[in-house]
């Protein structure tokens, strides 16, 4: 047996070092709340500005906490929660232009928040009434894609699809027309995990993003575990280290800094817009809760590490930084708590009187038109359910 | 009319398809200067540009994964799979996302996606090269899966396929590209039998001969074959594999009574297994014998030295009509 091949343990992995602050990821709000300046991203953003991302912070984190509670109570079948990743989602998201497109995972309801999805069509999903079903160009926000890493590929094909369109921005198309001005061009941002780095569709997205220089921005928020797989099991180099390879530039930013995160995603997507191709954000952020409800992260990690990262708090760095600098009256704190609860009274009550689709619902919209086959089986299940009449399922409930 | 190769009719549709909409694109892997390995694509990318014929990485997940970006933007992506056995690393995206898309979003996405590939074996290939994966995609819901045939439905179902708002899994008879059929370069799609309708292609009385892709002519020959043992045999091109044109395959087993499926791809739990059902259901006091299957075995595909022994041949067809009237 050689020393390499002892490796496996099942001794409880180390918690995760943070980096140099300095120097290994972008940081303009510290954990105690102070302002830091970094010369490449300048920070342009009001004190509404801010406490308006302070106010999504505290209502995405609300409607979290609502979806777990209904979890438990029965009322939701499975709950993947954001708890900690609030600032890298609320930053980034709070960055887009309204003609930017997303690709979000199944955890982005943060983003969600942001580009107008109403959360109970978040709760549809998990409550098992719809997969999603909102409408993607509507809010310029695509479903939620569950299997790992797969909509990387939408995204950068969606960011083709831009290139094509001529809707990539920065010079005008014909120098010599004087009254050609310069486009504001679209981008595309794939959210994805520390985990779907290992995937193969996100290394393809890679490849094709840059090959074909694609307008497109790849947010990797590193939450450190993939269920119970810490980082080590993914990736030997940190994360944005790997966009160098492919051809295109990674950064790391702060994940739990909503200001750093808006600053950082807001120049990767400038630049994607105006014809320089992808680049890689490395959130570095810590999953607070379990992958979902359906999980018990005391199998497999510390509960040290999270005390670490509750001290890094994505809201409560905000909320010092706003109470310090006078940028926010008390009042402001305690207009937000309201909503939050009026926004959790709503979550409840709505969740409880979701209705369940009608059955037939099942043979709709697999195709574009019914097939002889769909059509067949579903006047065959219309007239079995329809055999039941009279014994309290009447046809109408179809 | 003209002659052309089935490749050649391919080629003539997909052109067709470019010059009358300006968002479809064909993608895939060498598909552009060389025309791809069969040149089903050739000269495309120098009439069209590279935007439009676009020679994607070796990467057939990323293919498809990107097509689907493309057909949210609004495009109408045509991919190339080089080979039946190079379909499987885009399982994924063709099963979990493609397929699932419209019924996940509601009716709000539509992904007019084709994949074209081409399918089966007895060109001598090596491993991978000579698969007929069509049931894994006709048993996913939300996909259209057509076979052609011949040069004319190459021509008409390429271009009804690429029309369709929904994904449609193309099968190319690979070792049938050269054979030559007539084909009208100029009709419109307005008269063509629609892509998810079987056709007779031959009329018969006595038993009905189901079959697609590159057993067709084979099934053909057999009829032929047959009628010199004075055996009128129905041949029916399925064309349509998802959904299955059931009428018009019920219509021609009660009238003959008797029905033998044939596929290249292994018979267990091939599409004959679900022909056979369906026949058996709707056709019950019709029959004369027990719907009876010819195809592959239930192996891997073996290799080319093999090949005549697992592909269903003229005689293996006739081996299973003549046992259709021994009940």
């Amino acid at each position: 047996m050689t020393v390499e091949s002892g490796a496996a343990t099942t001794a409880a992995q180390p918690a995760p070092e943070m980096p140099d602050q300095a120097g290994e990821f972008i940081q303009l709000l510290t954990p105690e709340g102070e302002r830091i300046d970094h010369p490449d991203y300048p920070l342009e953003l009001s004190a509404a500005d801010i406490r308006a991302m302070y106010r999504d912070l505290v209502l995405v984190r609300r409607i979290d906490t609502e979806a777990i509670a209904l979890q438990r109570q029965g009322e939701l079948g499975i709950w993947a929660s954001l708890l900690g990743q609030e600032a890298a989602q609320i930053g980034s998201a709070r960055s887009l232009e309204p003609a930017d497109m997303v690709f979000p995972t199944y955890r982005e309801h943060g983003v969600a928040w942001c580009r107008g999805i109403d959360p109970m069509k978040l709760l549809e999903l998990y409550r098992g009434v719809s997969h999603g079903g909102w409408d993607p160009e509507e809010h310029k926000f695509h479903l939620y894609t569950i299997v790992i890493g797969s909509q990387t590929l939408h995204a950068t094909g969606y960011a083709m699809g831009i290139q094509r369109d001529g809707a990539v921005g920065g010079d005008p198309p014909d120098p010599d027309d004087p009254k050609a001005s310069a486009r504001p061009g679209e981008a595309v941002i794939a959210y994805f995990g520390d985990g779907a780095t290992s995937q193969g569709d996100v290394n393809e997205a890679f490849v094709f993003a840059s090959v074909f220089n694609a307008p497109i921005v790849f947010f990797c928020q590193n939450n450190q575990w993939a269920i119970s797989a810490p980082l080590e099991k993914q990736s030997r180099v940190p994360l944005y280290q790997r966009a160098r390879g492919f051809g295109f530039p990674g950064v790391r930013v702060d994940g739990n800094d909503v200001l750093a995160c808006y600053a950082v995603t807001k120049k990767a997507m400038q630049a994607a817009r105006e014809g320089q191709g992808p680049t890689m954000i490395e959130a570095y952020t810590y999953r607070m809760g379990a992958h979902t409800t359906t999980d018990d992260p005391t199998r497999y990690r510390l509960a040290s590490e999270l005390e670490m990262w509750k001290l890094r708090d994505p809201i409560e760095r905000v909320r010092a930084y706003l109470v310090r600098t006078g940028l926010a009256e008390p009042d402001f704190f305690a207009d937000v708590d309201a909503e939050a609860n009026q926004i959790g009274t709503r979550v409840r009550e709505a969740c409880r009187a979701m209705p369940d689709p009608r059955p037939l619902a099942i043979f709709e919209h697999v195709y574009a038109e019914p097939t002889s086959i769909l059509r067949a089986e579903r006047e065959q299940y219309a007239a079995y359910l329809d055999s039941f009449a009279g014994e309290g399922n009447e046809a109408s409930s179809r | 009319m003209t002659t052309l190769t089935l490749s050649k009719a391919l080629n003539a549709g997909l052109r067709k398809a470019l010059e009358n909409d300006p968002k479809v694109l064909i993608m895939g892997e060498d598909v552009g200067k060389l025309g791809g390995v069969f040149r089903v694509t050739d000269g495309l990318q120098k009439d069209f540009g590279e935007a439009r014929v676009i020679d994607t990485p070796l990467a057939e997940s990323g293919i498809v994964g990107t097509a689907i970006g493309l057909a949210l933007r609004g495009y109408r992506p045509v991919c190339e799979i080089q080979f039946d056995g190079f379909v499987y690393p885009a399982a994924d995206q063709i099963i979990s996302q493609l397929a699932k898309m419209r019924y996940r979003s509601r009716g709000h996405v539509s992904l007019p996606i084709v994949i074209r590939i081409p399918f089966g074996g007895g060109i001598g290939a090596v491993e991978h090269h000579s698969e007929s994966p069509e049931v894994i995609f006709a048993h996913t819901a939300g996909l259209r899966v057509v076979a052609c045939a011949d040069a004319a439905d190459a021509f008409a179902m390429i271009q009804q396929s690429i029309s369709s708002d929904d994904p449609v899994i193309f099968f190319e008879p690979k070792r049938r590209y050269w054979d030559k059929g007539e084909v009208d370069p100029v009709a419109g799609l307005a008269s063509a039998l629609p892509f998810d309708r079987a056709k007779t292609v031959l009329d018969g009385t006595d038993v009905t001969l189901l079959t697609y892709g590159p057993t067709v002519r084979t099934g053909l020959e057999s009829a032929l074959a047959a009628r010199q043992d004075g055996r009128s045999i129905e041949v029916l091109d399925l064309r349509s594999l998802s959904p299955l044109d059931e009428d018009t395959i019920c219509a021609s087993v009660r009238k003959t009574g008797r029905c033998v499926i044939a596929h290249e791809a292994p018979v267990y739990a091939g599409l004959g297994a679900e022909i056979a059902a369906r026949v058996t259901e709707r056709c019950f006091y019709h029959l004369e014998a027990p719907v009876l299957r010819v195809g592959g075995f239930a192996t891997p595909y073996p290799p080319s030295r093999l090949e005549d022994h697992y592909l269903p041949d003229l005689d293996r067809i006739l081996d299973a009509v003549d046992r259709t009237f021994g009940y």
